[in-house]
């Protein structure tokens, strides 16, 4: 079972049913126990970054099985959009505030030149580098399309940007694909990505969490 | 590239969950699903298509039409819309605007501008369904709107609506220009070549149902053309 984890932010029909289209058994849950008894996870979100957290943090008990299923069961867990920039340190989203900090990074907002046809917030498809291979992007070529909507981006502590899998452009490289161990996570919508968005969904339901880097 | 799909009943333009399947086979960019009735049947229709159309058609749903509260925009986004496209009761109420983003991110929020053009070549922007005179100018109503967060601006020249004569270029960026986040232009694109008109005046996405309805153009001849013309497009 693929728990698809509600904590009130955002539009949930659509991956629950994209996870379904491509085979999954998919429950929308914001009950601790299930995600305890759930093989996978999908944190999804689209929202304020404060407001995600604070969601979170609303319900202990969801936030501690959060925590135990990802970090000592490593249980594999998929972040979307918000859910994805959830994972860092920091986030400076109306105000500094904390995330998860599962992944050392902050969160800020683009800084582009609108003249120069960058808006914010960086809305439709845009291509995909795949900077290195991972279980997840199996079948999918480097380039690809993917759906973005988002005006703030994660940018990576770690000195070797070791945990980045993928990035895209947007007056400037920013970080587009997650992975570290049983953490996988994209800024962008797989299930508003047609194609290989769903092959994207397709391989999380087959992933036993593992991900071993070259 | 965004596919509208407008409908006051069934009968008129045949069954939009159809027309949706063929979108998303075609691999149309984004689709936006517009209520014109606006009435309280329109809506409960408007939901269920939404709600057939996200099983589906995995890409991003907009959905608008008669949408005045914020329980009307949780509704819509729970049967699977991913923004909601708002026009009359921004106007009638810009305070709404700002409570509707801080509630959903303004990423949610689209605001939707028809306008019309003076014979004196001055605009105004136009209200329920391009019945009502506002007195505002469409760039400083943009303006307005982006002060209060919108998102995103979807800016429709109702004397080119429907006549496939080429979008209001002007129009499109005299309102681009003004603002920093996206605008989608729509309003009388007729042939492939008016989206690349439309990218060039300064849009970030471009909307169009005539093309597609009435001639034998599909977004994905669309798509090839505007690859061919280097547009900013997925291939």
């Amino acid at each position: 079972m693929i728990v698809v984890v509600d904590y009130d932010m955002g539009n949930l029909h659509s991956i629950a049913k994209a996870l379904e289209y491509v085979g999954g058994e998919v429950a929308v849950s914001s009950d601790p126990r299930d995600l305890i008894a759930a093989e996978k996870i999908v944190l999804p979100g689209v929202g304020a970054f404060p407001d995600g957290m604070a969601h979170l943090l609303r319900d202990k008990r969801l936030y501690d099985a959060l925590l135990g299923q990802v970090k000592r069961k490593k249980k594999p867990i998929l972040g979307i959009c918000l859910g994805m920039q959830l994972l860092a340190s920091t986030s400076e989203e109306f105000r500094v505030s904390g995330g998860l900090g599962w992944i050392e990074g902050d969160v800020k907002r683009f800084d582009v030149d609108h003249q120069l046809g960058l808006r914010v917030p960086h809305v439709g498809w845009n291509n995909v580098r795949i900077i290195k291979s991972h279980p997840l992007l199996a079948g999918i070529p480097d380039q690809t399309d993917f759906y973005f909507v988002h005006s703030y981006h994660f940018i990576s502590r770690q000195m070797d940007d070791r945990d980045i899998v993928g990035t895209c452009d947007y007056g400037g490289p920013f970080t587009a694909i997650i992975g570290r161990d049983n953490i996988f996570a994209t800024q962008f919508h797989p299930e508003k990505s047609q194609r290989y968005g769903l092959t994207l969904l397709e391989n999380f339901i087959r992933w036993d969490g593992v991900y071993v880097k070259e | 590239m965004i596919k509208t799909i407008q409908f006051g009943t069934f009968r008129d333009v045949g069954d939009p969950v159809t027309a949706a399947r063929v979108y998303n086979a075609q691999r149309a960019d984004e689709l936006l699903f517009l209520d014109i009735s606006a009435s309280t049947e329109g809506r409960r229709t408007l939901f269920e298509i939404v709600e057939k159309a996200a099983e589906e058609c995995f890409m991003p749903l907009g959905v608008g039409g008669g949408i005045t509260t914020i329980e009307d925009i949780r509704e819509v986004l729970q049967h699977g819309a991913d923004k909601v496209i708002i026009n009359t009761a921004a106007v009638e109420n810009p305070a709404f605007i700002r409570k509707a983003v801080e509630r959903f991110g303004s990423s949610t929020i689209v605001v939707s501008i028809d306008v019309r053009q003076h014979a004196s070549g001055q605009y105004e922007v136009f209200t329920h369904s391009g019945t009502k005179a506002t007195g505002r100018d469409p760039v400083a109503w943009a303006q307005e709107m982006e002060r209060v967060g919108a998102g995103e601006m979807m800016i429709t020249s109702i004397d080119r609506e429907g006549t496939m004569k080429g979008l209001d270029t002007p129009l499109v960026t005299s309102v681009a220009r003004a603002v920093s986040v996206p605008v989608i232009a729509s309003g009388g694109v007729g042939q492939l070549s008016d989206f690349k008109d439309g990218f060039e005046a300064g849009a970030t996405a471009v909307a169009a149902g005539s093309i597609f309805h009435f001639t034998d153009q599909s977004p994905i001849m669309t798509r090839n053309y505007l690859t061919h013309v280097h547009a900013n497009v997925r291939p």
